[in-house]
């Protein structure tokens, strides 16, 4: 992170160069792959648009939650809750028809009913992200920087400085100067929380669907059953897509250009003051 | 702010508008169809022999799930159901030294393997169930497969519409030791819906990779020839030939 000089048209910036290039081009790459994933992914549940607990699961088995239609109504029912989502889930409009279909059109990939080319999408960025994100853990790993900028210090998690983070956080403070040299706690807890937990468990969850892997590793046990991994698979979705919502929204707040600009180029500018 | 607010908003429409253009375009199916290839490699490489997980009997499926063709209405299938496949015959051939034609009698008095195993649909649900029938190596080594062959292509009795069920798999999972002909499903003889009176099991696949209702095991050098040459009725219709995810 070696400083810029000062920038003589811009006397209160000083350049920061924020991300490495593996940073920002496995982001980007991450990126498509995941929203390729999360919509073909979707397109593959409604093939079969029930979740189970355990290691079996079909029409004639109980589901934790389902997303069907009936009797003109789409329906998300939950254990005995029942949510009449017609228009959105269970049944919308797509090309002028009704469709029965857990999910719409417009959040699958492809758009129409087609089991077979939406497992072709799936597996294909399933190998882009791995790859991606095994070169991105090698390379920040091996630097140091990803211990560096993301594991936080004992003083950053000690209670007090957590409850002024949240508190800042809240009040959509975000720092500047020295303070925004670095990522903050709950940045850090978070990210760290996405790519060595939710992306690896997705990882996982994902092949012990697998009949070949889950021969080779006893991964089925470990998460319960296949049709609990393949609940957690989707819940593990979801929790990945709030994350994204929040990521995105923080970013906006805290200085869109910059922001995105250094995961980009590189280069993030500093400006003076603490707030 | 709002330049690039909006800019992201349009950039995301396109890639996802792109994205499903490209879902149809044939050049784009045949390179995400090159991930068949890693995976498949990625599975010999670290589970070659491995077996797939038995379970005990209490964990079989109180109803065990029919799935695709469930009643074949083929008046040659019909027949043989009237007389309880008093005559059906399995035969092997193709690239063998000694073709052979196999009664239902002839399979059940072969050594036999009783496997409780998890059946999972390529649609997502899965299923336990208990299968028994002769190990399908042996048979193969009895007909003496030749060295050129590198597939046995399963030919079934059912089809849809005018196109008959194929499956197919190598033979690294045709010698497979829970690679079976199963004739029993929880110790009763096979029902109609899954696949009476044989069916082919190979664990490490999904469903449609199980043969049900099979007449003829060949074996190949080439899928070139067969249906529409993938090795299979789903195969054909742009499923993976090689289902182990």
């Amino acid at each position: 992170m070696a400083s810029i000089p000062v920038d003589s048209m811009e006397p209160d910036v000083e350049w920061q160069q924020r991300h490495s290039a593996v940073t920002r081009l496995t982001h980007w790459v991450r990126v498509v792959a995941l929203a390729c994933l999360m919509m073909s992914g979707l397109q593959i549940f409604n093939a079969y648009p029930r979740l189970h607990w355990g290691n079996i699961g079909s029409d004639h088995d109980s589901a934790w939650l389902e997303i069907g239609a009936m009797n003109g109504r789409g329906m998300v029912r939950a254990g005995n809750l029942e949510i009449d989502t017609t228009g959105l889930l269970g049944l919308s409009r797509q090309d002028g028809a009704t469709e029965m279909k857990a999910f719409p059109g417009w959040a699958t990939l492809p758009a129409t009913r087609d089991l077979a080319s939406a497992r072709r999408w799936h597996f294909f960025w399933a190998w882009v992200f791995v790859i991606n994100g095994l070169i991105y853990l090698a390379v920040e790993f091996a630097s140091g920087r990803f211990r560096l900028r993301m594991f936080p210090s004992r003083d950053e998690l000690a209670p007090a400085h957590l409850m002024n983070e949240i508190v800042s956080h809240a009040g959509l403070k975000f720092p500047k100067g020295e303070g925004a040299r670095t990522y903050n706690v709950l940045q850090k807890i978070a990210y760290l929380a996405v790519l060595l937990g939710l992306l690896p468990l997705m990882v996982l969850t994902g092949l012990t669907m697998s009949p070949s892997f889950s021969a080779t590793l006893p991964l089925a046990e470990l998460f319960g059953g296949r049709q609990s991994a393949r609940s957690l698979h989707f819940i593990t979705m979801w929790l990945l897509v709030g994350f994204v919502l929040l990521h995105v929204g923080l970013v906006m707040l805290a200085g869109a250009w910059n922001l995105l600009r250094s995961m980009v180029t590189g280069r993030f500018a500093i400006r003076k003051g603490v707030y | 702010m709002d330049v690039s607010r909006r800019s992201i908003l349009l950039g995301s429409g396109l890639l996802l508008t792109g994205c499903d253009g490209a879902s149809r375009d044939p050049r784009v199916l045949k390179l995400l169809s090159s991930a068949e290839g890693l995976t498949m490699g990625a599975q010999r490489l670290v589970g070659r022999n491995a077996l797939a997980t038995e379970f005990d009997a209490g964990e079989i499926s109180p109803r065990f799930k029919a799935n695709g063709n469930i009643d074949p209405t083929t008046p040659r299938y019909l027949a043989q159901r009237r007389t309880g496949f008093a005559d059906w015959r399995v035969v092997v051939d193709g690239l063998v030294d000694r073709p052979l034609s196999l009664s239902l009698s002839d399979l059940t008095r072969m050594p036999q393997r009783t496997q409780i195993t998890r059946h999972d649909c390529v649609e997502g649900w899965s299923a336990i169930g208990q299968w028994t029938g002769p190990v399908l190596g042996p048979i193969l080594q009895a007909a003496g497969v030749k060295s050129t062959a590198r597939y046995a292509v399963f030919h079934c009795a059912d089809s849809f519409g005018t196109s008959p069920y194929y499956e197919s798999v190598d033979m690294v999972d045709a010698f497979h030791p829970q690679t079976i002909l199963a004739h029993r499903l929880n110790g009763e003889p096979l029902p109609v819906g899954n696949g009476a009176p044989v069916r082919l099991r190979v664990e490490r696949q999904l469903g449609y990779k199980h043969a049900k209702y099979v007449e003829r095991i060949e074996l190949r050098d080439t899928l070139a020839g067969v249906g529409r040459g993938k090795g299979g009725y789903w195969p054909d219709r742009g499923y993976e030939w090689y289902a182990g995810i």
